[in-house]
């Protein structure tokens, strides 16, 4: 068992095309870099400085991860991160 | 109201009676901008989804994250994707503000944009992606 990881679909042009990629379990900052290794560049896109960008909501299971423990949200076998750009403007 | 007819490769279908309701959300939430998303199939639209503007602003908007979230897990479980996101300016024209550009995170969904600001409604949409702005054609079906 494995962490299964949404990808949004801006995103999914560096995952080569998939929406659900599989993650090794640990804090969320882990897992941000994981994804990066793999999939060279997502990691700028999520996080800047260690810390989630503004306009981007995690969320495990149904939970915003800010209302956890944010980027050290601890991720368990058998949960669901979902990665979701926010929607705003002007 | 005014939808602009525009020539070219990408449209939008939306029938009459969902764009009336999202007028009629513009309308409700003004002089603050109104938002949501258009859910459909191949560029249909088939449900709207009026959506909360955490910022109650008449410049700005921003659609709270956990109602994005059960949204966007329904419209996924429904087989359907986020065709569309709207939102109006009460007080600006029908075309994308530097923010707007700026946070276009779906470029695969078209920017509706309804403009309030003259007595007749205007209603354009937009592709959107790394900054580039190409107007979208808009279709109203009867159904």
């Amino acid at each position: 068992m494995s962490v299964k990881v949404r990808i949004p679909t801006p995103l999914q042009k560096l995952t080569q095309g998939q929406d659900v990629v599989e993650c090794k379990p640990g804090m969320i900052i882990e897992l941000i870099h994981e994804l990066d290794n793999r999939f060279p560049g997502i990691g700028e896109r999520i996080s800047e400085g260690g810390k989630i960008r503004r306009f981007v909501n995690i969320y495990l299971n149904e939970e915003d991860i800010r209302f956890i423990k944010a980027e050290e949200t601890e991720v368990k076998e058998g949960d669901e991160v979902s990665i979701i750009p926010a929607i705003a403007g002007g | 109201m005014r939808v602009r007819k525009v020539r070219g490769k990408h449209k939008i279908i939306i029938p009459s009676h969902l764009l009336d309701e999202v007028l009629s959300h513009c309308d409700v939430e003004y002089p603050d901008e109104a938002c949501g998303i258009l859910a459909g199939k191949e560029g249909v639209v088939l449900k709207v989804y009026k959506m909360k503007n955490i910022e109650n602003s008449p410049i700005s908007y921003l659609i709270d994250s956990k109602e994005q979230f059960t949204v966007m897990k329904e419209i996924r479980e429904r087989g359907l994707d986020i065709t569309a996101i709207y939102h109006s300016h009460p007080d600006l024209d029908a075309y994308p503000s530097a923010k707007d550009i700026q946070l276009a995170f779906y470029p695969e969904s078209v920017y509706i944009i309804i403009s309030l600001s003259e007595r007749e409604r205007e209603v354009k949409a937009f592709h959107i992606e790394e900054g580039n702005v190409k107007e979208v054609e808009i279709k109203v079906s009867l159904k």
